[in-house]
């Protein structure tokens, strides 16, 4: 890593470190725990979306799948522990279901079934009102107090946002620079020169699916936590797609990406929102601005417009 | 149709600065002269637009005939998109009280956004006046901090049903509503007073929310002697278009939103003749009613609905709440049971009142879509006065059965 | 009996929207190979065109059939002007395209409602058609049956340009395989333009035809949006019999399946669609398999 980079990746780490006491009034702290759980669910996908070339339109619902088990069990009487190991199995078990069905097509086909697997498990969220409540959703009560901490108040909740969050992004870092990350990327540029040269295609997607889906769990309780209700509208397509525009407009395939996308969608969202009435206009026309000016995303499109200033500035010549 | 409220210049510098600055800025308040904060939940993008719309129209026609001043303290209105969705709402609830800090909240429009902020409410004791109808809100989960001037799903349906059993002397009847809870609830009301007085629910239907054709629905609808629906938002409209469109003859009867006043500019023939009972009605001839429908035809240019009206009179409760208390809000707690002590004789839906688990005892009205010259009228024919949430049941015995819901009361085999 | 019959009859007109509501897509995808998630707004943004020109809401009263036309010519435009200036540039980038073509629908979303705003909008049946066909106990609605009729015509007329003519046969060998079409010579860009304008003008046509039935109301999008996918899916992709055969069927699943299975209305359009994803993607009568 270059000198910059580690100079900027310092700023960042003790900015967010720091960030209860110099952002000013609660409701922003929680604006950035909210950015942080959605960076790790859009992290998540990403390690689909945007390393393995698996666009997945119906990852909300595993989200949510994750949220109401937390609240399920909750409500039967278990304890915090209990309810988050239990909504990480029961999230990964599922993510386990839905690639061994979606990962029979690739392309546009694996849109289209996690696309249809979405809806029916939106269906079945409004349906199976004796484990979801319907439409009615489940309450939480209370957040866990791991070793005595009471996470009740923002600033403590940030905190454990901001640990989970450094976790995912770490364990996407390693998981990159991975034989498996680097298995994964191939099988997304080259899967037929991959199968050629041996690798099992279909065991590098599934073990992928399986890591985007504890990533989703985490950030599916994280969520749960947060808002203490999970109701079906969490598991609509419209959650899916928000989820996966985060994604692309950050920049698939990178890890700074979807971070950035996070942070766009929930700040035009809760905080543009406050001002705009017409917030989701704004949204739309800022999507097809980056299709229009950098279609690979913010951070990678940002990073190249960054470069040809550089060389400019540097007089052009001969490139870098 | 976008309002323009006075206060987002004010909100932009604000936010501006609390953007750019992020230093925390120790703001001492006076607390006498500090401005009433009224924040408002609703919905103005997506499908739930169009109550959403009518209920900032109703609250800031109630401000603006009030000067923006209630009891002699200036008020401030914040109005919060929460993009109809439970975390939205809980964000924007968040907002209004962390950021901007009301002293009141008016909204949210949707039962499951309401569920989603309910314990924060009760936790940061907030009074919040809703139209969600929700029933266990103020039934067997009551909210101390919540307030409710329109009514329950229910609570129209049970006097429709009395009016349908004894008044139309339907005898035989098949419900159709969406398949969610306001649906179970309201049809649930209805089929417990219709079979209380000699009907019988044929059959019960439930299309999914999204349902673009109701046909395979209307297919079955033969053989009985009325129709009930419960649909909400534009669906209403689509339903009696296909229904008329059908060739199907039945009475149909419905309860607030499928009958609403508002509706009443979209509607064309195959809404005449459709019974409803709602809290509200645009013919109502008290002089507040008689005000509110003049200033909502002079600002926006249309007649008010059900939602318009529901958040205007949420905003007497207010305002009369807060005279109670002689213009303090610093003691919510003072604040709600003071709002909660409220009763009103003159309002644009009659006389109000709320029980001790705050929800709303006023009047219901029994109307007919009729066709005047080439508008449509909603023309009310019988009033029930003093209607509960528990209608003539007692109330003990009421809230000890489950709440209504797709499969109770069960179907009479 | 009578309800087996009004059912039969329901599944084929509905099946005949869906098909006018499908056969830009299907087209669209099987073309350019991109899924256009704005199909849903342009939909919704033909029956407010068309509402609008109908209604006399800028002094203008159009006959229906006029405002039909004219609504899907002003979406077809928009259309060309989307393919060209955004679309274009991301060939074989599905990420970019899922991007832009749900920005898009939020952009359209969001317009509709601010200059039409919250209301639904009835539009009236067209006075010739406003009557019923009795069969016994049984009616139809005149509308709904005209509403197949203008489904077959459409389907006639696109089978004619894409069997008879020249830009027919570009289109069909563009679907079967793009680049050998260029290399013969195709000017295949300009094709896609073509292909996508003629698409949304189709999805816009669809919507104003479709709205006498169900009206027009924000959100009206987001409803029709995944029963194109449905069809698409089950039918094919790339195909016009395809499309054809897959509205119909997509058109009794949804009659017979909510009917017959209401306790599953909520999957009975995407359990089917998911099954012949795993078992038979290419669809009934797709060209490729998606």
């Amino acid at each position: 890593m270059t000198p910059l980079r580690l100079i900027a990746l310092a700023i960042a780490a003790l900015a967010l470190a720091t960030l209860p006491y110099w952002m000013s009034g609660i409701y922003y702290v929680n604006v950035a725990s909210q950015i942080l759980f959605f960076a790790v669910f859009a992290l998540g996908l990403n390690v689909l979306a945007g390393y393995g070339g698996l666009v997945s339109l119906g990852h909300a619902a595993l989200f949510g799948i994750s949220a109401y088990a937390t609240g399920y069990i909750l409500q039967a009487g278990f304890g915090h522990p209990v309810a988050i190991i239990g909504a990480l199995v029961v999230g990964v078990a599922s993510m386990a279901l839905y690639a061994v069905l979606s990962l029979r097509s690739t392309g546009i086909g694996f849109i289209m079934i996690t696309l249809a697997l979405g809806e029916i498990l939106w269906g079945l969220a409004y349906r199976w009102i004796s484990v979801t409540n319907g439409d009615n959703g489940i309450n939480l009560h209370g957040r866990p107090a791991p070793f005595g901490i009471e996470l009740t108040t923002a600033t403590a909740f940030y905190y454990t946002t901001l640990v989970v969050f450094a976790l995912a992004v770490v364990m996407v870092a390693i998981f990159v620079r991975s034989p498996l990350g680097a298995a994964l990327k191939g099988t997304r540029d080259q899967p037929r020169r991959m199968n050629a040269l041996g690798y099992h295609v279909w065991a590098i997607r599934f073990w992928a699916c399986l890591f985007s889906g504890l990533l989703t769990s985490l950030s599916g309780i994280l969520f749960v936590y947060y808002t203490q209700f999970i109701s079906p509208q969490t598991l609509a397509l419209t959650s899916s797609a928000e989820v996966l525009l985060m994604v692309i407009s950050g920049g698939a395939g990178t890890l700074l990406g979807p971070i950035v996308g996070a942070g766009l969608v929930v700040i035009v969202k809760s905080v543009v929102s406050g001002f705009l009435e017409r917030w989701n206009f704004l949204l739309g026309a800022i999507f097809v601005a980056i299709v229009i000016l950098m279609p690979e995303g913010l951070v990678p499109g940002t990073a190249r417009l960054w470069r040809l200033a550089w060389r400019r500035a540097r007089g052009g010549g001969a490139p870098s | 149709m976008s309002v323009k409220v006075t206060r987002r210049k004010f909100m932009a510098a604000t936010a501006a600065g609390a953007a750019l600055a992020a230093v925390k800025f120790p703001a001492p308040a006076i607390a006498q002269n500090a401005p009433f904060k009224l924040g408002l939940l609703t919905v103005k993008t997506g499908p739930l637009a169009q109550g959403g719309i009518q209920m900032e129209q109703g609250i800031v026609t109630f401000l603006k005939e009030k000067n923006y001043t209630f009891a002699g303290r200036k008020v401030e209105f914040i109005s919060a998109d929460t993009g109809g969705n439970p975390a939205g709402t809980k964000t924007k609830a968040q907002e209004l009280i962390e950021r901007d800090k009301v002293d009141t909240i008016v909204g949210p429009l949707a039962a499951f956004e309401l569920l989603a902020i309910t314990d924060y409410i009760a936790q940061q004791k907030t009074p919040l006046l809703s139209l969600a109808a929700a029933e266990d809100m103020t039934q067997r989960r009551p909210n101390p901090y919540f307030l409710r001037a329109s009514a329950t799903s229910s609570q129209a349906m049970h006097p429709m049903a009395d009016y349908a059993a004894k008044e139309l002397k339907l005898k035989r009847m098949i419900t159709i509503s969406e398949d969610f809870a306001f649906g179970y609830e309201q049809m649930g009301g209805f089929q417990q007073t219709f079979e209380d007085n000699g009907g019988k629910i044929l059959k019960k239907l439930w299309p999914p929310i999204v349902t673009p054709d109701y046909a395979p629905y209307l297919a079955q609808i033969a053989d009985c002697d009325g129709v009930c629906q419960g649909f909400a938002g534009s669906n209403p409209l689509r339903f009696l278009k296909q229904y008329a469109a059908a060739g199907l003859k039945f009475p149909v009867v419905t309860g607030e939103t499928g009958g609403d006043d508002a509706l009443l500019r979209s509607f064309g023939d195959e809404a005449v003749g459709l019974y409803s009972a709602c809290p509200y009605t645009l013919d109502l001839n008290t002089e507040s009613n008689k005000r509110f429908v003049a200033a909502m035809n002079k600002d926006y240019g249309v007649d008010p609905g059900f939602y318009c009206a529901g958040l205007y009179v949420n905003g007497m409760v207010v305002e009369a709440g807060l005279q109670k208390t002689g213009g303090k809000s610093d003691d919510k707690t003072a604040l709600m049971a003071a709002m909660k002590s409220v009763a009103l004789t003159d309002t644009p839906r009659g006389p109000i009142k709320f029980d001790h688990l705050g929800n709303v005892i006023g009047e219901i009205f029994i109307r007919r879509v009729e066709k005047a010259g080439n508008k449509y009228i909603n023309k009310t024919l019988k009033t029930y006065h003093n209607v509960s949430q528990f209608w003539t049941y007692d109330e003990k015995k009421f809230l000890e059965q489950p709440v209504y819901s797709r499969n109770y009361p069960p179907l009479k085999s | 009996m009578t309800l087996w019959l009004v059912l039969a009859v329901n599944s084929i007109t509905f099946g005949g929207l869906l098909f006018l509501l499908s056969a830009g897509f299907s087209l669209i995808f099987g073309l350019m190979r991109i899924p256009n998630l704005t199909h849903g707004s342009l939909f919704m943004l033909g029956a407010y065109f068309g509402a609008t020109f109908i209604g006399g809401y800028l002094a203008l009263h159009f006959d229906f059939w006029i405002a039909a036309l004219l609504a899907a010519l002003l979406v077809a435009a928009f259309g060309a002007v989307v393919e060209r200036l955004l679309l274009r540039q991301l060939p074989g980038q599905p990420l970019a395209q899922v991007l832009v073509t749900l920005g898009i629908s939020f952009m359209a979303a969001d317009f509709c409602l601010l200059v039409w705003g919250g209301d639904p909008i009835n539009v009236a049946t067209p006075a010739h058609l406003a009557g019923f066909v009795r069969a016994g106990p049984a009616v139809f609605p005149l509308y709904r049956l005209a509403v197949i009729v203008i489904a077959m015509v459409i389907a006639l007329a696109l089978w004619l340009l894409l069997d008879r003519t020249r830009l027919g046969a570009m289109i069909r060998a563009g679907v079967d395989d793009p680049d050998m079409a260029r290399v013969v010579g195709i000017r295949v860009s300009q094709l896609f333009t073509i292909v996508f304008a003629l698409g949304s003008g189709l999805a816009a046509f669809a919507g104003i035809i479709g709205a006498p039935i169900l009206s027009v109301y924000p959100g009206l999008d987001q409803d029709m949006l995944p029963l194109a996918l449905v069809v698409v899916i089950l039918g094919g992709s790339g195909s016009l019999l395809g499309s054809f055969v897959g509205s119909i069927i997509v058109g009794f699943i949804y009659n017979f399946g909510q009917a017959l299975f209401p306790e599953l209305a909520y999957f009975v359009l995407f359990m089917p669609m998911l099954l012949v994803l795993l078992l038979r993607p290419q669809g009934l009568f797709g060209r490729f398999v998606p």
